[in-house]
């Protein structure tokens, strides 16, 4: 099946019973798959008027305890940005799927890209931590689908499967397991007494315990600078307490969040750096560098957002490079080239966007840094 | 009677929310409010299975002083949220609060497709006729020729009628009343949350801090009063000309229609899908 088709399977291996969504071209196919699926086990599906609609109905289905989701692609995601923030600001749990496109703008509707990874992580307005996963398959789709819902329910917060319209529409066998053998997560409940509950009080993953519509909690949910009573209150003082908590309940928890790949990394001298469809790239080159006497390794990144930021800095103190390589002019380049501070030249190996690097320019680029070029 | 009134409300206030609210002396909103709760009172709703959902402005703080289940959203997006509420959790009373500005500028697209698509909703629009919260800006429902402070020289653009808007997009129910006409406000709000269907009652409401003051309404007498001598009964204005409703508006149920609700045409489609799924395992 392709990578659209699996990631829908996957939200529904992860419990998602319900679907808000936009057309778009790549990522129409999941809701396509989500409109004929959802129905068949007692879920919801809705097409929406916009992507601000469709993406307003998952928190207010996720408000009401539904697992749900929405997937577009870059100009929806742009149009999503302002209630991710709500997301964000409630601690409402959602997975948002981002098919990427070649943009900016219209762009190449039909030709895929990796080049909305900074809005995936600073698109909504304000400051607020994100978690974005991407995968480089239609199986590890399947499977970052779970994942996300996991993460997401865990932490209540917004959490975005950024792949591309070339993982996408890629068809290859895909491995759906029982359901027994699937670890799925549900958000941390309200519980005790009604008139003592606080929505917003921390737990000791300084994740709060969630009510939910109708469970008699009557909580009161706002984009407005709360109290841990989840009331407005509009001073310095409440925005600081506020933001150490959504930020904290990702900050503190990276290690529990983080998942990367290594691959032939341990002898490195050259580190390539890469996520999704451009990892198929890299994978190949490494290997075939390698061939050539090039010690290269891979360091693949599942988890984008939060930023591997530990790994890429003890990385950095012992490879002589560190080659980006991404559908992109350089987004999570300027990420690597911060965590390198100087230890290690970062060079990226980028495209503007519209097709697949060819390995052949990663393996060119890796052959002149080890100058064998010559 | 004022005093029973007052308790009555108290019952659905939140108590450990902390008031005075944040409305001007005079505002509209404490009435609307407290129809709304009279309405819900007479119904006999468990507070427990109320969600209120706003949007931005000065309606938007409506939620935050009522016991129930409360979301203060984005400008524009109350339907929307309350969309996918009442998807996945159909029992539950989902009535969404909005102003002029936040239903039919930036949630306008939102507010036709909602009455297009047929939810059991309810959804009260506060039509004070100004972006009152941020200081004054005209609104699509602004009087052509008024006054705004981002119409400072008189305001060109034609108004929308907000319920007419309602019942073109095909809303099952339709009402408009005023902060004036309190005993109808609480019949149709009754009637609106007793409706099966996408049901909509919009409240001519008196901002005169924002509006009034620059349009020569500058208290909440004057406007009310206004109110009173612009408001015609629905079956009076049926016999009345153009001419003769010119400057006036029409109160009471615009419409009221049975059609198929969206949750139950949807629980049909489940149980075909679910029917067919077996029927799928079988072979």
């Amino acid at each position: 099946m392709t990578g659209d088709v699996a990631c829908a399977e996957g939200a529904l291996a992860a419990g998602c019973s319900f679907f808000g969504g936009y057309p778009i071209t790549p990522a129409t196919e999941i809701a396509e798959r989500m409109s004929e699926r959802l129905p068949e086990i007692g879920g919801t599906f809705i097409q929406m008027e916009d992507e601000i609609a469709a993406i307003a109905a998952v928190l207010g289905a996720s408000c009401a305890g539904a697992k749900a989701m929405t997937a577009t692609s870059g100009p929806g995601f742009s149009l999503m940005m302002e209630n991710l923030g709500l997301a964000a600001c409630t601690e409402t749990p959602c997975v948002v799927v981002d098919v990427q496109r070649a943009g900016p703008s219209t762009g190449l509707p039909t030709q895929g890209a990796q080049a909305d990874m900074m809005q995936a992580r600073w698109g909504s307005h304000g400051d607020y931590e994100i978690i974005a996963l991407s995968p480089m398959s239609p199986q590890e789709i399947f499977y970052q689908t779970i994942e996300a819902f996991n993460l997401s329910e865990t932490y209540r917060t917004p959490v975005l499967i950024m792949t591309d319209e070339m993982v996408g529409h890629l068809s290859e066998k895909v491995v759906i397991p029982e359901a027994a053998s699937i670890k799925t997560l549900v958000r941390p409940s309200a519980k005790g007494r009604k008139d003592r509950f606080k929505p917003y009080r921390p737990g000791e993953n300084g994740v709060a315990p969630m009510a939910i519509a109708g469970q008699g909690y009557n909580i009161h949910a706002t984009g407005l600078t709360h109290d841990e009573r989840g009331y407005p209150v509009m001073t310095v003082e409440a925005q600081e307490e506020m933001m150490r908590r959504i930020k904290g309940k990702i900050r503190n928890n990276l290690a529990d969040i983080i998942r990367t790949h290594s691959y032939r990394l341990e002898d490195a001298d050259i580190a390539v750096i890469s996520y999704g469809v451009s990892a198929r790239t890299s994978l190949a080159a490494v290997d075939e560098a390698r061939e050539l006497g090039i010690k290269a390794g891979l360091l693949r990144l599942i988890t984008v957002w939060p930023f591997p930021e530990v790994e890429l800095r003890s990385l950095a103190e012992r490879v002589k490079a560190l080659v980006t390589v991404e559908v992109n002019l350089g987004q999570i380049h300027l990420e690597v080239e911060r965590c390198a501070s100087g230890k290690a030249p970062a060079i990226l190996v980028g495209h503007p966007g519209g097709a697949i690097i060819p390995p052949e320019r990663v393996i060119e680029k890796l052959k002149d840094i080890a100058g064998k070029n010559h | 009677m004022p005093e029973e009134i007052t308790k009555l409300i108290h019952k659905y206030l939140r108590h450990d929310k902390k008031f005075p609210h944040v409305w001007c002396p005079g505002c509209g909103n404490g009435i609307v409010l407290g129809s709304l709760i009279r309405a819900i009172d007479k119904i006999g709703l468990s507070k427990d299975d109320i969600v209120m959902a706003s949007g931005i402005g000065c309606s938007g703080r409506m939620p935050v002083y009522v016991d129930f289940n409360t979301l203060h959203t984005t400008h524009g997006r109350a339907l929307t949220f309350a969309t996918g509420i009442k998807l996945a959790k159909p029992s539950l009373n989902v009535i969404t609060v909005m102003g002029d500005g936040d239903a039919t500028a930036i949630g306008g697209n939102h507010f036709i497709h909602a009455a297009r698509r047929n939810l059991d909703l309810t959804a009260i629009i506060i039509n004070n006729q100004i972006y009152g919260m941020t200081g004054g800006q005209f609104s699509p429902t602004t009087p052509y020729g008024s006054v705004a402070t981002t119409s400072t020289w008189g305001h060109i653009e034609h108004a929308f009628s907000i319920a007419d808007l309602a019942v073109t997009a095909g809303a099952a129910f339709v009402a408009r009343g005023t902060v004036y006409h309190v005993q109808m406000l609480d019949e149709v709000i009754e009637k609106a949350i007793r409706k099966r269907g996408f049901a909509v009652v919009e409240v001519m409401s008196n901002c005169h801090v924002q509006f009034g003051r620059r349009n020569q309404m500058g208290d909440p007498v004057t406007m009310l009063k206004w109110f009173k001598e612009s408001a015609v009964p629905a079956e009076k204005a049926a016999g009345m000309g153009h001419d003769e409703m010119k400057g006036r508006f029409t109160i009471g149920i615009l419409a009221d229609e049975e059609k198929p609700v969206y949750t139950e045409q949807y629980g049909k489609i489940r149980e075909r899908a679910v029917a067919a799924a077996a029927e799928e395992l079988k072979k």
